[in-house]
């Protein structure tokens, strides 16, 4: 194994490298300089210093890595799913309806996108394929209205997981965030402790754009945890550097493909070394 | 959240006040700046970098430091460029339209990424050609992964009044697009527009299918659909989906959101192709031409 002393120029290439990881340049710029501090000048072989670059991403997504349990009392625990159009949220709510039912929990869906064409229709495709019933309304009804009525029928046949499907918004629009803020009000209506989790889906395509998805549906809609599908792709997530250093929440879970069980626990080890390009 | 471009450059020659002419150097520093920016704004790196020399090369020569402004006068070599590298505006513009200069019907299919916003943007074009270019078109969902996907197009066809191909379960899409290329053929339609299934670039078998429905119904156009808040992954879907079908133009979606658009930028560079499209909402109607002046002004924050 060659070595080498670790100069500016493989610094560059670490920092360069991090950037096209969606790290984005601050973050990416940081690292380089926790590297440089500790390590300028000493003999480090290729493999070290990449491995040395995913310790340090690791140490900053371990703290957040912290798996969806269902602890509420009473029943059900009830999940908000969010996040800008596309991202992935009904198909993570298959696949999260998917686990809860392997682990004998009793799960029930509700379709809360009455927008987009075919959103119910979706959501009652993999509620079949999952052996889930469904609280669904007509095409373009209202959201809170549906909602309200599936913690109803949740709670009176003891469902263990309510799971909440929405209509995809991009952060920016005004109206559709406060129509978010009121589903999440009425949530909370026939228990106010629902929503108990409050889940926004990023799509690892996406670049910084997701730290202010994260900040706006936060003060929205509280988010309390993450998960970051499309990761089967060559986007790499570095996005969940910077959110996990500015905002410290949960990361639960990330989508690795479109099939029912392709959703992973959040290993904050192995999503840093794929960051740091180990992996 | 970010400083713009302007107010960055302004730091950067405030600090050169009252030398001489601009040297190579000074020019260096300044394109940190730029480059930061454009990294913040999502340009691709590879691309980052392919601009930055452009852009040097020609601050260098010019007559910047003679200026009053310099910061501005550098602002405005960036705008320009950036204008120029997503495709010009006015007279030195690349074409944009449709190309719709074949037999009918005329084929359009829509390839991308999962999510992108295909299914949408189909239906927009349906709707667009009939208004705008009075273009009877049918429209064809070759989507059997995603659950209701084929639904999704014929709901979204009666909403704007466009035929939609007959859903027969169980089709394959190969087949489904040679069952359309027929029904078009019948009902005497001027385009027919092929939505395709989400696929990763890297997924084999997803790509071999998109190559042979690409072969059955030799498209006039194909055009790769896009998130504008897609980050550096850009150049990685960009060459890949160019290397596999000969794609003849980009859509831009979610231009309605905050994201800075610099996707734009690396799609136009890397697949050497024009923007046609801005997607700027989940209306049916929210299609617009795209304009590089108003997305280079997006990119550099301003
Ligand atoms: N490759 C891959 N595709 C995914 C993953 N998660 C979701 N998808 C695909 O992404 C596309 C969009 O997924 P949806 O679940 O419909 O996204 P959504 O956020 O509900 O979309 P809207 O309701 O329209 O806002 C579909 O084609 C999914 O199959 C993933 O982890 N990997
Ligand atoms: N705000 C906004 N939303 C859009 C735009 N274009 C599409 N969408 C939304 O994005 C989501 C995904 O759009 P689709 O058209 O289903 O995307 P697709 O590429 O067909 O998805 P798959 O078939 O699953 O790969 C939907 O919620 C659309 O309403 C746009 O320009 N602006
Ligand atoms: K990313
Ligand atoms: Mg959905
Ligand atoms: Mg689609």
């Amino acid at each position: 194994v060659t070595k080498a002393k670790l100069d500016d120029a493989t610094l560059d290439d670490v920092e360069d490298a991090l950037i096209m990881s969606d790290l984005g340049p601050s973050a990416a710029a940081r690292i380089r300089e926790k590297l440089k501090e500790k390590r300028f000048g000493l003999e480090i072989s290729a493999d070290e210093l990449k491995q040395a670059v995913a310790d340090e991403i690791a140490a900053i997504l371990r703290p957040v890595a912290k798996p969806l349990e269902i602890t509420a009392f009473p029943r059900p625990q009830v999940l908000l799913v969010i996040g800008v159009n596309g991202s992935g949220k009904t198909t993570t709510i298959a696949k999260l309806a998917h686990l809860f039912v392997e682990d004998d929990y009793n799960v029930m869906l509700a379709a809360g996108d009455t927008f987009r064409a075919a959103a119910i229709g979706q959501l009652q495709t993999w509620a079949d394929r999952v052996g889930v019933p469904i609280v669904r309304g007509p095409e373009g009804g209202d959201p809170a209205s549906i909602v309200f009525d599936a913690v109803k029928k949740g709670t009176e046949i003891g469902t263990d997981v309510l799971i909440v499907d929405t209509a995809g918004r991009l952060q920016n629009k005004r109206e559709l965030m406060d129509e978010l803020a009121k589903i999440r009000k009425v949530l909370g209506r026939l228990n106010p402790e629902a929503p108990h989790d409050v889940v926004l889906v990023l799509d690892a395509t996406n670049g910084q754009n997701a730290l202010s998805q994260i900040d706006v549906f936060k003060e929205v809609a509280g988010v309390t945890g993450l998960v970051m599908t499309k990761l089967d792709g060559t986007a790499r997530g570095g996005v969940l550097v910077q959110a996990a250093e500015k905002y410290g929440l949960p990361i639960h879970a990330i989508g690795v493909g479109e099939k029912i069980d392709d959703l992973r626990p959040f290993d904050p080890d192995l999503v840093a070394r794929v960051i740091a390009g180990v992996a | 959240m970010f400083d713009n471009l302007s107010d960055r450059l302004g730091n950067v020659f405030d600090k050169l006040k009252g030398r001489g002419a601009l040297s190579e150097n000074d020019v260096r520093e300044a394109m940190r700046e730029v480059r930061i920016a454009l990294l913040e704004a999502d340009v691709a790196l590879p691309v980052v970098r392919r601009f930055i020399d452009a852009v040097t090369e020609k601050a260098i020569g010019s007559e910047v430091l003679k200026s009053v402004t310099p910061g501005q006068q550098v602002v405005k070599i960036v705008n320009d460029e950036l204008v120029e590298m997503l495709g010009g505006t006015g007279d030195d513009a690349e074409p944009r339209e449709l190309n719709l200069n074949a037999k009918p019907p005329v084929v359009i299919m829509m390839v991308g990424l999962q999510g992108s916003g295909k299914t949408t943007t189909t239906a927009k074009l349906g709707k667009l050609l009939k208004e705008k270019h009075g273009k009877k078109s049918m429209m064809a969902s070759l989507d059997v992964n995603r659950p209701a996907a084929q639904e999704q197009l014929k709901v979204l066809g009666e909403q704007v009044d466009v035929a939609t191909l007959p859903i027969v379960p169980g089709q394959q899409p190969v087949d489904i697009a040679r069952r359309a290329m027929e029904a078009a053929k019948l009902q005497a339609a001027d385009v027919l527009l092929l939505d395709t299934a989400g696929r990763l670039h890297v997924d084999e078998a997803l790509m071999a299918e998109m190559k042979a429905i690409n072969a059955v119904s030799a498209p006039t156009e194909v055009l790769l659909v896009v998130d504008s808040l897609t980050g550096q992954d850009a150049v990685n879907v960009a060459q890949s989906f160019t290397g596999e079908v000969p794609l003849t133009g980009v859509v831009l979606t979610r231009m309605d959101g905050d994201a800075r658009g610099g996707a734009a930028l690396s799609m136009r560079y890397v697949t050497g192709k024009p923007v046609k499209f801005a997607g700027t909402g989940e209306k049916l109607d929210a299609i617009e031409a795209f304009d590089p002046s108003r997305v280079a002004g997006r990119i550099l924050g301003m």
